[in-house]
């Protein structure tokens, strides 16, 4: 009699463990109910601001029409920590949309996102229609856990009237000529009007827009460890950045770079007029319709090192990724809404209108409903150009990418740095342990 | 008598069993309440410790996270921050909220308004205070940098210079001060006016008092305030994260990772580095050794704190 109780707790404790060492490891291919089937599903998303909310439900208007048993639940300002926790607890919503492109080695490798090439292979989806660069952002060691939904691009955006009717440059050195000679000071050296501010703290002038797009540093060798010392491109980037930080006077880049306020507030350099040339994403279009009106610019492709001429016209390209995580209830229709939501010309020109962003298929970039302002037109070349890079997705997410931010805005900017090389070196040794660590 | 012994000792022993499992029953709230939160979370912490765990799989790896701790720059200048921090800004807050304690005390008319005034602060969402902070002592965009400059005072850059960052840090947790305020405030007035009638009629001065009188009746209250401050120090996180960011200029991004501890490491603290690991690099193994650190000195601060307040009472 006493034992009983016992039993019966050892039995529960044991079920218990069992159901908690299977949430979520179920075959995901073809579990669930078919896509046919009345059902709905959940999908998790980071946007959170009216108008993107409104932009997506717009977007799946005729994912309703062309699948009318599928209910989607679309759920509001979801971070990748809650989409984690959601995964891991075995309970997790059908489809998760992030924006951290970094994490996607670790999305991939650990299983959180289920792999998505046998509904591809199923479906017959030619992946030729994203880009190069959107195809390498969106997978793993050839585990494609994710898929694309819009993109992101930087180009240069140049102030009509602060150029002085020079042509927009296309060559670090036509940059570096120009940034001197639009450059204004003020008596005691400090700057008024700045030509173009290389410093990484100048919001997007970071390291993977200029360091690989204009002059093609690899982050990671063939082996995937780091490679800042070993190639030359980054040495070349790193002299420049300097030497022009010096033309200016570190003193003076960082008074006027701390001066400067929020990136996307009214109060941004480049909409209040402060600097003549600036690297930017296709979004701050938008930010100039709205908050600088009468500001006239252009947009050109990021200038390129003079001796990698032939690659001009790309730039750094990422975006948001979406996927289905494993233990997902509804496998298969959520392939279905992922596969409508990513490929479907309309569903992505209907969104990229809604947030300004570039509609991240090659098809939907010829759209006739694309509305977006003239300048836009850059980014859409520059998101088909074979030359536009990403970064390489790795274990531990952007830890390389945030580790040489910070050797050059904290070592190299100030002059820390006595031996370039020997620093490098460091670098990569700092990379390769925590790599390492992580098992990559 | 020989037989009716063991009946005895055998009704006494199941006697004790039920008084036994009856306390037992009453303490099985706290008791599962210490498991689920407290001894589960630090014994799968020391588990995981030994694995490299991305949160989805574990692999064995015996001491390799112990050892990386070793050759992390990140966690070493993380450890030297939280200490500061610890060492400068706790003493001060204590100090600052003992002062305007005592002088709100001593205040006849006004008094209430003044509390809410220096109490108000502290209301304030951090992440909210931490920006409107960085805003107002910006060099550039900020009116009290300007109008210090205006009367010929220079203020330093406070968050985008490592040298004032942590200074900078210590003066927003001093503007905020009003959780320290309070409590000492209420333990001031706790004090028994006789006692202060006494010591004057002895011919105490305010010093002799105030060391003889009220610093040993609020004693428990300080020690509580040095222990919560000590330990909220050490896990020191959202301030210096937003501080970084917004003095960075990019406060109102999301999915961007950037360099942690803006500028030159100055504001990286334990916690922050403990995240970073956890859930930006996906290192749950080596985060957990972290946390263990963390458990380790936070425990350490605690017994010596709790040592010395016991000898400051013992020898009065």
């Amino acid at each position: 009699m006493s034992r009983r109780p016992w039993r019966l707790i050892a039995a529960l404790v044991i079920t218990a463990a069992a159901t908690a060492c299977t949430a979520g490891n179920q075959s995901p291919a073809d579990s669930g109910p078919k896509a046919e089937a009345p059902q709905t599903i959940e999908v998790w998303h980071g946007w959170s601001a009216s108008h993107e909310v409104k932009a997506f439900e717009d977007a799946i208007a005729g994912f309703h029409r062309l699948h009318p048993n599928i209910t989607v639940k679309l759920v509001k300002g979801q971070d990748d920590t809650k989409i984690l926790n959601a995964i891991r607890s075995g309970n997790p919503p059908d489809v998760v949309s992030s924006f951290s492109t970094n994490n996607v080695g670790q999305f991939c490798s650990s299983g959180a996102l289920q792999d998505l090439t046998p509904y591809l292979k199923k479906d017959k989806v030619d992946m030729a229609m994203f880009p190069k660069a959107v195809q390498d952002y969106t997978q793993y060691k050839g585990d494609r856990c994710t898929m694309p939904l819009l993109a992101d691009d930087y180009a240069l955006y140049t102030n009509k009237a602060l150029m002085k009717g020079n042509q927009p440059p296309k060559t670090i050195s036509e940059l570096t000529a120009l940034a001197k000679k639009l450059t204004v000071r003020g008596a005691d050296g400090t700057i008024k009007v700045a030509g173009f501010l290389p410093s990484v703290t100048y919001y997007e002038h970071v390291p993977e827009h200029l360091a690989t797009t204009s002059f093609g540093g690899q982050y990671l060798n063939a082996q995937g460890r780091a490679n800042f010392a070993t190639d030359p491109a980054f040495t070349k980037y790193l002299q420049w950045e300097k030497s022009l930080i010096d033309w200016y006077g570190y003193d003076n880049v960082k008074k006027f770079v701390h001066s400067m306020g929020q990136e996307f507030e009214a109060s941004n350099p480049f909409e209040k007029g402060k600097v003549a040339m600036a690297i930017d994403g296709e979004w701050r279009t938008k930010f100039m319709e709205d908050e600088a009106p009468k500001v006239q610019y252009d947009t050109t492709p990021t200038p390129v090192d003079d001796a990698r001429q032939n690659t001009y016209g790309g730039g750094f390209v990422t975006g948001t990724i979406i996927g289905i995580p494993r233990g997902a209830k509804h496998a298969q229709a959520s392939w279905e809404f992922v596969k409508y939501l990513t490929t479907d010309t309309d569903a992505l020109v209907t969104f990229a209108n809604g947030l300004g962003n570039v509609p991240s298929t090659i098809p939907a970039l010829a759209s006739p409903n694309l509305k977006l302002p003239a300048q836009f037109k850059t980014f859409l070349d520059v998101f088909k150009n074979p030359n536009s890079t990403t970064i390489p997705s790795t274990i531990n997410g952007g830890d390389f990418v945030v580790k040489f931010q910070s050797f050059v805005q904290d070592q190299w900017e100030p002059g820390k740095v006595p031996d370039l090389q020997k620093g490098l070196q460091g670098l990569d040794k700092k990379v390769n342990d925590s790599l390492q660590l992580a098992g990559g | 008598m020989a037989a009716a012994l063991p009946v005895r000792s055998v009704t006494a022993s199941r006697a004790r069993r039920r008084h036994r499992l009856r306390v037992l029953a009453f303490m099985s709230p706290w008791l599962i309440g210490f498991a689920l939160f407290f001894a589960y979370p630090l014994a799968a912490t020391v588990y995981f410790s030994f694995y490299r765990y991305n949160l989805f799989q574990l692999t064995p790896i015996g001491l390799t996270n112990y050892r990386f701790l070793f050759k992390d720059p990140y966690a070493w200048q993380a450890i030297k921050n939280t200490l500061w921090l610890v060492v400068v800004m706790v003493p001060l807050r204590v100090l600052f909220g003992l002062g305007l304690a005592q002088l709100l005390s001593k205040i006849k008319r006004g008094g209430s308004i003044l509390r809410s005034i220096f109490y108000l602060p502290f209301l304030i969402p951090p992440v909210a205070a931490t920006v409107a902070f960085v805003f107002v002592v910006n060099p550039g965009t900020g009116p009290i940098n300007g109008l210090a400059a205006k009367i010929g005072i220079h203020l330093p850059d406070w968050f985008n210079d490592p040298t004032w960052t942590k200074p900078g840090l210590t003066l927003l947790a001093l503007w905020g001060i009003g959780d320290v305020m309070i409590i000492l405030l209420a333990s001031l007035l706790d004090v028994p006016k006789s006692l202060y009638e006494a010591a004057a009629i002895d011919g105490a001065n305010a010093w002799q008092q105030f060391r003889r009188i009220t610093l040993p009746t609020i004693s428990p209250v300080l020690m509580f305030s040095a222990v919560t401050g000590v330990i909220q120090t050490l896990q020191y996180f959202t301030q210096a994260m937003v501080a970084a960011n917004a003095s960075q200029g990019n406060a109102d991004q999301a999915g961007t990772t950037t360099a942690p501890g803006y500028p030159d490491g100055a504001s990286l603290t334990f916690p922050q580095t403990l995240y970073n690991e956890g859930f930006q690099q996906f290192n749950m193994g080596y985060a957990c050794v972290l946390a263990l650190v963390l458990f380790v000195v936070a425990m350490f601060f605690t017994l010596v704190l709790l040592r010395q307040f016991h000898a400051f009472g013992d020898d009065d």
